[in-house]
């Protein structure tokens, strides 16, 4: 058994049902020991639920779920080697830093010696020195996060589980804190799944991502794979933030796709020039009118109307301005493009390859 | 900076005036009796105070009310909390009487429950004639039977403290014990119950502190036999039954002062639970 396929933590057609809501439908896949995997959807999308069955907070309807080789259906959760860390932490109000990340090992009835060893290794480990003493309310969310990460890995668990664990983090430390976790992950050399909601985080932090939609997974890959080949329709409108358009076949360069295909495109394939600047694709430009500049920061953030679709697009600040009302030309690279419960094409704009000989 | 600060609107209007209510009442209804209390004894001279407060008799009567009172307390605090666990985490029919019932004490004139209970708890009475006949137990006109109307007084306050935190209590703390490996006992001793503990402190010291006083429902129960079964505000009763207003309100300062000393301990400690919690050290 143990050797038929490579994979550390297998979830075979896993089904679970709430009352009449269908959270897991169908749930198969496989991660390889080692692998940092982000289990990525919006809200409801049933990540939660995956997770708490592969640690047995919840039982599948029917399926099975498989650790290192054994099935662990009927294994309690504290008898399957998984360290959890949950959404809030859920750390013991009342015990201090010390103490919670002691706690697994104090109730399995460790050495005292032992404990001290490895707690302290641990604070070490997540560079909590001199908190020990403190209480959870005393600390940051991120350094909460930490005595959470840390109290998970006490015992030794061979799986580590996350939900949302940068959720309960303010924005500025979340970025440094993902890449502190991607590096203790790595350090550690535990295989981990975490729950995402955000792309971002999702694409930054993991090895693999898996994305759920309505209680099934609509595509399992790398971030590139993801983000670059989306292959359902739902994983090409979740990925990018694009707009979608119904009137693809109207646009210049995609004349020859069906009238009744539906597309979707994203901001980094716009660009948007003013009248007096050259394009680079004079014969497929449309003519567009800004409705909307957003200061972005980092950039400036456009809406313009084209064929009656308000797309998205980004323009650097050293670029020359453009003001709300104002018209420009739009070119659109690329369209990521679908029927209904068919594979997603990726489509490029048809004049690129042609026009571009031209300048060469 | 510090004028910004007094600017600063507060969430809730008219705080001079909700202030001013609170003292006015607090005066009026707590302070003013206290020191017409103090100023009562006060006809006494200070020998003539502890002479009075010392009696043989009145320093049995502490013992009574304390030892009863204190096993009341305890015995609610373990009834308490297993009926407020009931009520919290099962769901069975009839949950919503219950719920109710556990007021019942509250409303209940205390006088009718001493008469129920003394009645059901002589040896004629139902319970009484059972722990009579099998133990040789008896419950009315003893300790035990004030104990048992003291228990009765003081279930709701342990109840109604505990159960809301229990309601409150994330089922993920329960979780993550149980994925680290405690079983269900390590769970309840070591994370459910200090959550609760300050609650149901509150609820100990309530039901304690009320047990102390309590007279109403005690008095029928007890049998009033001196240096047996009297307790202290029966001595207060029975001063002032002979005119000797100083005598009865000095009995009745050191049960203040003993209340007081409680409700401050329980304070304290409460204040430091909260601290744990919100964080501010
Ligand atoms: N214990 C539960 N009882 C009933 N419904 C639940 C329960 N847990 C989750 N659900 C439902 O299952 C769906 C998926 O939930 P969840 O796995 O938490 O989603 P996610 O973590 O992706 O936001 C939601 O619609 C939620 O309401
Ligand atoms: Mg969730």
């Amino acid at each position: 058994m143990a050797g038929e396929t490579e994979n550390y933590v297998e979830l075979r057609h896993i089904n679970k049902t709430f009352k009449n809501y269908k959270a897991s439908d169908d749930i198969h896949f496989g991660i390889e020991k080692g692998k940092l995997v982000g289990l990525l959807g919006p809200s409801g999308s049933g990540k939660t639920t995956i997770l708490r069955m592969i640690a047995g907070l919840e039982t599948a309807d029917s399926g099975d779920i498989v650790i290192d080789g054994r099935v662990v259906n009927d294994v309690a959760a504290s008898k399957r080697g998984i360290g959890f860390v949950f959404q809030n932490y859920a750390l013991f109000r009342y015990m201090t830093v010390y103490d919670n990340i002691a706690f697994g090992l104090t109730v399995n009835k460790c050495k005292k010696s032992d404990i001290k060893k490895r707690v302290e290794e641990l604070i070490e480990l997540v560079d909590l020195k001199g908190l020990e003493r403190r209480y959870p309310s005393q600390l940051s969310g991120g350094q909460r996060q930490r005595v959470a990460f840390a109290r998970a890995l006490a015992p030794n668990p061979e799986l580590l589980l996350l939900d949302e664990p940068f959720a309960a983090i303010d924005a500025k430390v979340r970025q440094e804190l993902r890449s502190w976790l991607r590096e203790m992950i790595t350090r550690v050399g535990i295989t981990s799944i975490f729950v995402t909601h955000d792309q971002d985080e999702a694409i930054e932090v993991a090895d693999e991502i898996i994305i759920t939609n309505r209680g099934r997974i609509e595509q399992i890959g790398s971030p590139g794979d993801i983000y670059s080949a989306p292959k359902t329709a739902f994983v090409a409108e979740f990925m990018g933030s694009p707009t979608r358009i119904s009137n693809i076949s109207e646009f210049k360069g995609y004349e020859q796709l069906d009238r009744t295909i539906h597309a979707v495109v994203r901001p980094e394939n716009v660009s948007v020039t003013k009248k007096t600047e050259k394009s680079r694709y004079p014969a497929s430009v449309e003519h567009g009118i800004v409705e909307r500049v957003l200061f972005r920061g980092r950039e400036l953030e456009l809406a313009v109307r084209v064929h009656g679709v308000l797309l998205t697009a980004n323009r650097r600040l050293e670029e020359a301005r453009i003001a709300e009302g104002e018209a420009v030309d739009v070119f659109i690279y690329r369209v990521y493009a679908f029927h209904e419960n068919e594979e997603v094409q990726i489509v490029d704009n048809a004049n690129v390859g042609t026009e571009n000989l031209f300048y060469i | 900076m510090g004028e910004r600060r007094k600017k600063k609107k507060r969430v809730i209007p008219g705080f001079g005036l909700s202030i001013g209510i609170t003292v006015t009442m607090l005066g009026l209804i707590v302070v003013i009796p206290l020191c017409s209390l103090i100023l009562f004894s006060a006809q006494l001279s200070l020998p003539g105070f502890i002479e009075t407060v010392t009696r043989p008799r009145v320093l049995s009567s502490y013992l009574v009310s304390f030892q009863t009172a204190l096993a009341a307390a305890v015995v609610d605090a373990v009834m308490g909390l297993i009926i407020a666990w009931v009520l919290v985490r099962y769901d069975f029919p009839g949950k919503a009487v219950m719920n109710g019932i556990i007021e019942l004490p509250f409303a209940l004139p205390t006088a009718v429950a001493g008469i129920a209970l003394t009645h059901l708890t002589t040896t004629n009475g139902w319970v009484g004639g059972f722990f009579d006949r099998m133990f040789g137990i008896r419950i009315a006109y003893t300790r035990l039977g004030i104990t048992v109307a003291l228990i009765f007084i003081g279930i709701p306050f342990v109840v109604r403290s505990v159960c809301p935190v229990l309601e409150k209590i994330d089922l993920q703390y329960e979780e993550a014990a149980n994925i680290l490996g405690a079983n269900s006992r390590q769970t309840l001793f070591r994370v459910i119950l200090p959550e609760i503990t300050p609650a149901l402190l509150a609820g100990f010291t309530m039901s304690f502190a009320r047990g102390l006083g309590e007279y109403g429902s005690v008095v029928f129960i007890a049998g009033n036999m001196p240096y047996e079964t009297e307790i202290a505000p029966l001595m207060i009763m029975s001063e002032l039954q002979e005119f000797d207003y100083a005598s009865a309100t000095s009995i009745a300062l050191v049960m203040l002062l003993t209340a007081f000393v409680i409700l401050l301990a329980n304070a304290a400690i409460q204040s430091r639970n909260s601290k744990i919690v919100s964080g501010i050290s």
